[in-house]
């Protein structure tokens, strides 16, 4: 650090004597590569005003005294600065140590909370789960039973970050223990739920849409745990409509109960579910209205399931400025057209 | 060794003593202006604690002087309430006064040398070492 000083105290010297003679643009661009240099050798501002100092004494040895005075004043207000600086280049290293350790649980995350989706006969499937911030506390699932039949989870903390991401955790892996093909919707939620109950925080809340595909008989079987409501699409008549469930997110009460719904599907319908990231998507102060994301879904109805949540994710994510406020989930079930 | 010079620290103003006899100090031993300052500030930082949590106590000054080594050893000494949590205070970002005053990392900073003890309810001393280059 001293030779930087050194070397640069002569290199300043020069500079600023040229700049007082000629007032050449070029020197203050000079000067500007030493500033960047003076900040990339951690020189603190005080020991700029120093050098600035001692410069101008072998450049005009005859200042006046009170000037100096008011140099060495200017020196003293600078140390306040130095040190906040020296302060703030420390977060930074502390942040950045941060975010790469969250970067490695969040790439664990993915593995343990990795899902395929599975290639059924007659059904398109699309889905799009992007995190706001590093690590995601939407969840989705789905489990091929040997049946033919899908189950398919979505599910949302309340709560964010990091807790969320480790809470999913364990919802994954008491799903996992199920035998699922034998499971109804309602089951499932009712045993979450108290597993949830029991081994999360009591601030701590997660609502999912469990649902279960019969492909033989086109049927959606399907229960909610206060999950945002998806919706149906029935292609015949080109409309939608909210899929209404009742039922108790989960972690509230040890003994909620869950209603279980069915609905028929044909050809070329959807089952679109989702999140709360994608209804509460914001336009610069505004809240969306979920007409708007319907129409943003019918506006990509003719894709492929997986290209369409592709599209609808980046028309939210261009509306909101590509910041992302929640963790967004969208996921669409079509039936195929026979062939 | 010489005799220790020690200023009390009450009120607000007897920080500014305690930073010029400091100044005085360092000058004569042959820091530079921009470590004079340095040292000021750092013992404004120990003075500014003393009058703000202990109410009071004394900043004192040794001058160091051997074959190897020239340099000031600031000392402050209180019989405040003492410091519960060290890590916490020597955490960058962690001050009780708002985010503008520089703490004691800003102390140990300033100066190449830091040491704390602190006893709850008995007191605190911290010992802090600058060298001349």
């Amino acid at each position: 650090m001293d030779d930087v000083i050194k070397f640069d105290a002569a290199t300043y010297k020069d500079l600023l004597k040229h700049y007082i003679k000629t007032k050449s643009e070029k020197s203050l661009y000079e000067v500007e590569k030493v500033s960047k240099s003076f900040i990339k050798n951690n020189i603190l501002p005080e020991e700029i005003v120093n050098l600035h100092i001692q410069a101008l004494s072998e450049l005009y040895p005859d200042l006046s005294e009170d000037f100096q005075h008011s140099m060495n004043f200017l020196l003293e207000t600078m140390i306040s600065y130095g040190l906040a600086h020296q302060e703030f280049q420390k977060l930074r290293e502390e942040q950045l140590a941060l975010k790469s350790e969250i970067s490695v649980a969040a790439s664990m995350q993915e593995t343990l909370l990795g899902t395929t989706k599975p290639s059924i006969e007659g059904i398109d499937l699309g889905v799009i789960s992007v995190p706001a911030h590093q690590m995601n506390g939407d969840y989705h699932h789905f489990v091929k039973g040997k049946d033919g039949s899908l189950g398919i989870a979505i599910a949302d903390v309340i709560g964010k970050g990091i807790p969320a991401a480790l809470c999913m955790s364990m919802i994954k892996y008491s799903m996992d223990s199920y035998p699922e093909e034998t499971m109804s919707p309602r089951a499932i939620l009712k045993n979450l739920n108290r597993v949830v109950e029991r081994n999360v925080d009591p601030s701590m809340f997660i609502t999912m849409f469990y649902t279960h595909y019969l492909p033989s008989e086109s049927k959606l079987l399907y229960a909610s745990a206060g999950h945002e409501p998806g919706f149906y699409y029935n292609a015949a008549e080109e409309t939608f409509e909210e899929i209404v469930t009742k039922g108790l997110v989960l972690g509230v009460s040890r003994d909620s109960d869950y209603q279980q719904y069915e609905l028929k599907i044909k050809e070329n319908d959807m089952v679109i579910l989702l999140t709360d990231g994608v209804t509460e998507c914001r336009d610069g102060d505004r809240f969306i209205e979920s007409e708007e994301v319907l129409d943003v879904i019918k506006h990509y109805a003719h894709l492929p399931a997986q290209e369409m949540v592709d599209q609808v994710y980046k028309h939210f994510e261009r509306l909101q400025d590509f910041q992302l406020r929640d963790d967004f989930t969208l996921l669409v079930l079509r039936k195929k057209a026979s062939e | 060794m010489k005799p220790q010079s020690c200023v009390n620290i009450k009120k607000e103003w007897d920080i500014v003593g305690a930073r010029q006899l400091g100044r005085e100090i360092a000058k004569k031993i042959g820091f530079g202006i921009v470590d004079q300052a340095r040292i000021a500030t750092a013992i404004s930082e120990l003075a500014r604690n003393i009058y703000l949590y202990a109410e009071q106590g004394q900043i004192c000054f040794d001058v160091i002087d051997t074959m190897e080594h020239k340099g000031i050893c600031v000392t402050a000494n209180d019989s405040g309430p003492g410091i519960s949590d060290i890590g916490q205070v020597m955490q960058d970002g962690y001050t009780t006064s708002g985010g503008l005053g520089a703490g004691l990392p800003g102390v140990k900073r300033l100066m190449d040398e830091f040491d704390l003890k602190s006893v709850e309810n008995k007191g605190t001393q911290i010992k802090t070492t600058k060298w001349v280059r």
